[in-house]
């Protein structure tokens, strides 16, 4: 183990960037390993145990989330208690693989970044298992639900608590499967089936850049574990650095459904919606996130890495923005909405130490609030016969009384309602991005208000205005055991932005992020909260007047503008895609079908004919093959021959 | 003197093969089946009591040495170190999951299952010989002895043109055993012109002072075998049209264990008697290495027929076993020989569970399924464990190797790296392509009604996939015996491990 008592001054920031130095987990090694082992176990029972777990495997599985979560209570005041610089836990569980100078432990490491990870996973969901006992009531196959979440939530803790990039793979994919599981869920639906595949190819893609990060890591610093490679990136060279960050880059726009690797996150939607609220919102997309901030040590020493990261989280921001504008389905809205909030948080985590705890503030208010509003459009479509065109609604806030007030809250915090807990995350993140770059802090303004407008589009067209219900559709509420988890977490939604209180987050992740010097603005912070409460209203209001005031049409109008058209088409994601690669794709493999047939094979064996020629006649001659063998021996002793001789002459 | 395990090995399986084959046949019904079972059954007790008894460290163990041909130097000499006892053990852990699996699968073909599992025993017994076989000439005779039983379990049992791919098979490998003889009697020259006299034992072949030019040629002839053997593009088409014809239980016998044999004799024989030509060849054989990764992807992708599909997965991952093997350094190699193993259970379980699938549907077109996982929730889900294995997902025990062969490339060059990654995304479409269209979607008519796995069906696959899990997390007791292996191959070609370019000293300055 390297341990370094001084902290390595980067070069150019001038500010210290901490190094990762877990010193013994002691008594919290316990909750430590349950708060992954119990629902590890869970998944391992429900999948494993078969029908006669039917009854009650809903109740098991929720049971182990929610003990998991009582585990990050325990381990998070643990945390608490312990001085600042004691706060990096390690516990090493066993050598998972052991090569020449490599070594990769299957250890944890828990520290202020995975701490409020933890609360979030097991928080949200443990919400989300109680929310889910009600949606799945009359699936036949619920029981196997609670075992892919529980696997779900076993690999996404295994990811924010590995203490080596190889670990954090293990959870990784761990998520990439669970996902994969759990879009394809109602897999008799084509539509399904296709789209958990293509979320699973489109990660593997994202995946490259990790295994290749791991192989640079690899060469460059002879290990892969945060604590050793955080000591030692201060001695490689930038041009190696921003390679990693760069390869940590495109595994992060793969699991965050970042440009350009984003068309699978709107196809997910065809799972059930909890899962889009837990995997889809509020968890394993922010994944990109945590390994970005998790990584500072690589990214504080590339300028160029950082950049990137800033870019493609602001065109990402704009794109989601766009797409949501655009879309009719609930959901694909709120998932435009999703990939367009991440894209804020990796904005964040580009703009360096000054923008990592704000990324991670953000990643949790809008845990809270995306996750309350997909469950809330989850409530909306059990009570309308799982409709999910917008265009059908109307007129709910009367019917579901319960689903339109928390909904509404989720409404205010991502709009940035002053008070509200996006309000101090958003703006957070735009004022830090004026101060680092303008053109970026523009365009993140900019999104805010499309925001603004999409989220009121959204609201308006599902509980208010005249009713376009379906016939036989009649809303109603649905059951406690659904409007509690989303009172809950409209609760959170409202009072997230408590955790800025004292800049209490900031402090609190200082020894994993870093300590960021004042930036100096131009102009007082609160006349750019005003600015940005300014743009958002535009939105709101621009929202207002063209759907609030007018009738909606119950059939999506075909005439529309080039901006709405290219909008829900989701900005031509899968048509490149499919131009690009799936067409070419294909014909390669035509191609080679024939090429392998006629070429490799047919000119390997003489021709082909031959061989079936042969085989005829060895056929007819019962026994034909004994002749041939013996014929390919004699044929075989008279080469050995002529080598003796040739060898012999030479 | 201590007994010759070994040879009580090897001669197990065989004595069992030959009483299957000599019980009378008014004892019909399960009892050939049930004695060729026990055999195998014996044998793996028999390696494992051997594998305990191993000691992690260098060198061969239990070793046996007889002179056999002196005229030739040829001895009957066995003996293992950890990557012939990897192989070993897959070898006798394969063998009884097959027939267990294979219980009803001999019954309608020519001799009958007594037949199969007579042949399958004596193959197994001669695939011990090939991987305990420190001695190029008795590798040579086991190594050629193998065709055998599996001729005769391809072209008797299986599908209606199997006789076809039989003859192909083995033409296709008596032409490589043909080629390598040659450098076989080419090595027997040089030997002879030295100090000792003629000699195969590979220890004394490796202290040999072979001219570059000689050594090179007879590489190529040891290689050609192997590539074959393996299989690796050009020389790949007699696997998917084997495969496609024999049944479950010989394919994987094929494949999983059989195959390895190339890759084996890459390290033992061209690593270890021809470093020089093996460094002279590296350029080539890690671009043809490379090119089989994808070229067996992409043709998995455009395959129609489960069996050939599953075929060029091999491909595709033989090219990594190949690529870690000569990439020359410890994550490569120790990489290569893992995957070895790992590839071994991982396609087992995927022919198994395909072939319960085929056997139900009585084809293997893709387009005859669809939505199976309605039908039959158990079958669906074991071949998903098997798919993903196959993917390397992490947490299956193909995931560390397939990682330390990919590290492995990176240490040796980044761009080698950046293709050879791109299997793992071609591996996600082949594997969850191939699930989608036979497990998803509408019920199929053809498979409406299907029955799901049997408690046979699933305990022949149940060791395979508690393997693989196991493994995937621990699987570190294997690579304890393979490292000490590795360490002698890369002392014998010469190569050490580059340092990394940044270390303790530097960060701190």
């Amino acid at each position: 183990m390297i341990s370094t008592a001084i902290d390595v001054l980067a070069a150019e920031g001038g500010h210290s960037i901490p190094l990762v130095e877990p010193t013994s987990a002691g008594s919290l090694a316990l909750p430590l390993v349950l708060v992954i082992a119990l629902p590890a176990v869970g998944a391992a029972i429900l999948l494993l145990g078969g029908r006669r777990t039917d009854a009650w495997g809903h109740l098991l599985g929720t049971a182990a989330v929610v003990g998991s979560f009582v585990c990050s209570l325990w381990l998070f005041l643990g945390l608490l208690g312990r001085g600042e610089e004691e706060r990096q836990l390690g516990l090493d569980l066993w050598t998972w693989f052991a090569t020449g100078r490599w070594e990769v432990k299957l250890g944890l490491l828990y520290d202020p970044l995975s701490a409020l990870f933890l609360l979030l996973i097991t928080g949200v969901g443990a919400l989300i298992h109680v929310y889910s006992i009600g949606y799945m009531e009359h699936d036949v196959r619920r029981r196997r639900f609670f075992g892919y979440l529980n696997l779900f939530v076993a690999a996404m803790l295994v990811l924010v608590l590995s203490s080596d990039y190889v670990g954090v793979f293990l959870g990784w994919e761990g998520v990439g499967l669970a996902s994969y599981l759990l879009i394809g869920f109602w897999q008799h639906k084509p539509s399904a089936a296709a789209a958990s595949k293509k979320a699973f190819v489109i990660n593997r893609v994202g995946d490259i850049g990790l295994s290749l990060g791991v192989g640079l890591m690899l060469v460059t610093f002879g290990t892969t574990s945060f604590d050793e490679v955080s000591a030692l990136t201060s001695g490689a060279s930038a041009g190696v650095m921003t390679a990693i960050g760069l390869l940590l880059l495109l595994a992060a726009c793969g699991k965050s459904a970042q440009f350009p690797l984003q068309s699978w996150l709107l196809d997910a939607m065809e799972g059930p919606t909890p899962v889009s609220a837990l995997i889809h919102a509020a968890t394993m997309v922010t994944a990109g996130v945590y390994l970005i901030v998790r990584s500072q040590f690589v990214f504080e020493y590339s300028d160029t890495a950082r950049l990137a990261v800033a870019v493609i989280g602001t065109i990402t921001l704009l794109m989601g923005a766009w797409i949501g504008c655009a879309k009719d389905d609930i959901k694909k809205t709120l998932a435009g909405s999703t990939m367009s909030q991440i894209g804020y948080m990796v904005l964040a985590s580009g703009l360096g130490v000054a923008g990592y705890a704000f990324a991670i503030f953000h990643l949790l208010t809008h845990g809270a609030f995306k996750a309350n509003m997909f469950l809330g459009a989850g409530s909306v479509m059990h009570g309308t016969d799982d409709d999910v065109d917008m265009r059908h609604y109307g007129a709910l806030q009367k019917a579901m009384p319960v689903t339109f007030l928390t909904f509404a809250m989720g409404y205010l915090a991502i709009i940035g309602f002053p008070g509200f807990s996006g309000f101090w995350s958003k703006d957070k993140i735009i004022e830090t991005a004026l101060a680092e770059s303008p053109v970026l802090g523009v365009c993140a303004l900019l999104g805010a208000g499309v925001t603004g407008f999409y989220m009121t589009r959204l609201m308006l067209m599902t509980f208010f205005g005249p009713k376009r219900w379906e016939p036989g559709v009649h809303p109603h509420e649905s059951p406690k055991v659904m409007t509690f988890p989303l009172v809950a977490l409209a609760a959170l939604s409202v009072l997230g932005g408590l955790l800025l209180l004292n800049d209490w987050i900031v402090t609190f992740l200082a020894p994993v992020t870093g300590e960021a010097e004042e930036h100096h603005l131009p102009v007082p912070p609160i006349l750019i909260s005003a600015l940005v409460v300014l743009v958002v209203a535009l939105g709101v209001a621009l929202a207002f007047v063209l759907f609030g005031r007018r009738e909606v049409p119950r059939e999506a109008p075909t005439e529309v503008s080039f901006l709405t058209r290219a909008g829900r088409n989701e900005l031509y994601g899968n048509e490149v895609n499919d131009t690009l690669v799936v067409g070419p794709g294909k014909q390669l493999t035509a191609g080679l079908a024939t090429f392998d047939r006629a070429v490799v094979d047919g000119g390997a064996m003489g021709t082909a004919a031959s061989i079936g020629g042969l085989s005829q006649a060895l056929r007819r001659a019962q026994n034909g093959f004994v002749r041939s063998y013996a014929l390919s021996l004699l044929a075989g002793a008279a080469l050995v021959l002529l080598a003796l001789v040739v060898v012999n002459l030479a | 003197m201590t007994l010759p395990w070994l040879t009580i090995l090897l001669l197990l399986p065989i004595l069992g093969s030959v009483v299957v084959a000599l019980l009378p046949a008014r004892l019909g019904g399960p009892l050939p089946k049930l004695v060729g079972l026990g055999f195998s059954v014996l044998t793996l007790v028999l390696a494992i009591g051997i594998a305990v008894a191993y000691q992690p460290g260098t060198g061969l163990q239990f070793a046996e040495e007889v002179t056999w041909i002196d005229l030739f130097g040829a001895h009957y000499a066995l003996g293992l170190d950890g990557i012939g006892l990897t192989l070993v053990l897959l070898t006798v852990i394969l063998t009884p999951i097959v027939m267990l699996a294979s219980w009803e699968d001999g019954e309608t073909g020519r001799w009958g299952a007594k037949g199969l599992f007579a042949w399958m025993l004596a193959l197994e017994g001669l695939s011990i010989g090939v991987f305990a076989a420190t001695d190029v000439f008795l590798f040579y005779v086991f190594f050629e002895a193998t065709l055998i039983p599996v001729y005769f379990m391809v072209a008797g049992y299986g599908g209606p043109r199997r006789v076809q791919a039989a003859v192909k098979f083995l033409l296709y490998s008596l032409a490589g055993g043909l080629v390598m003889l040659a450098s076989v009697i080419g090595l027997y020259v040089v030997s002879a012109d030295s100090e000792g006299g003629p000699t195969y034992l590979v220890s004394e072949l490796a202290q040999l002072d072979i001219g570059t030019a000689a050594g090179r040629w007879m590489f190529v002839g040891f290689f050609i075998a192997f590539a074959i053997k393996a299989p690796m593009f050009p020389v790949h088409t007699w696997l998917p049209d084997t495969t496609e014809q024999a049944t479950p239980g010989t394919s994987v016998l094929l494949v999983s264990v059989l195959d390895k044999i190339g890759t084996f004799g890459m390290i033992r024989f061209c690593l270890e008697i021809f470093p020089e030509a093996s460094r002279w060849a590296t350029p080539v054989v890690i671009v043809l290495a490379v090119f089989s990764i994808l070229y067996g992807a992409l043709m998995a992708i455009g395959s129609q027929n489960i069996s050939r599909l599953i075929a060029y997965t091999s491909v595709s991952h033989f090219g990594f076993i190949v690529l870690g093997i000569f990439v020359m350094n410890s994550q490569g190699l120790a990489g290569a020989n893992l995957y070895m193993f790992n590839h071994g259970l991982s396609t087992a379980a995927l022919f198994l569970v395909t072939g319960y699938l085929i056997s139900r549907r009585g084809s293997a077109r893709i387009e005859d399924f669809g939505g199976v996982e309605k039908v039959a929730p158990v079958l669906a889900g074991l071949m998903l464990v098997a798919g993903l294995s196959s993917l390397a997902l992490p947490g299956l025990s193909p995931f560390v190797s397939e990682l330390l062969v990919m590290v492995g490339a990176f240490v040796y060059s980044p761009w080698v790296a950046a293709f050879a990654v791109l299997g793992i995304v071609l591996a996600a479409i082949y594997v969850l392509w191939l699930y989608q269209r036979t497990m998803t979607g509408p019920v199929h008519e053809g498979v409406a009604g299907m029955r799901d796995l049997g408690l046979r069906e699933i305990g022949a696959l149940a060791p395979l996939v508690a393997l693989i899990v196991a493994l995937g997390f621990y699987p570190q007791p294997l690579l304890d015996v393979i490292n000490p292996a590795v360490d002698h191959t890369m002392s014998q070609v010469e190569k050490s491990d580059p340092r990394p370019t940044v270390t303790e000293g530097e960060a701190q300055e």
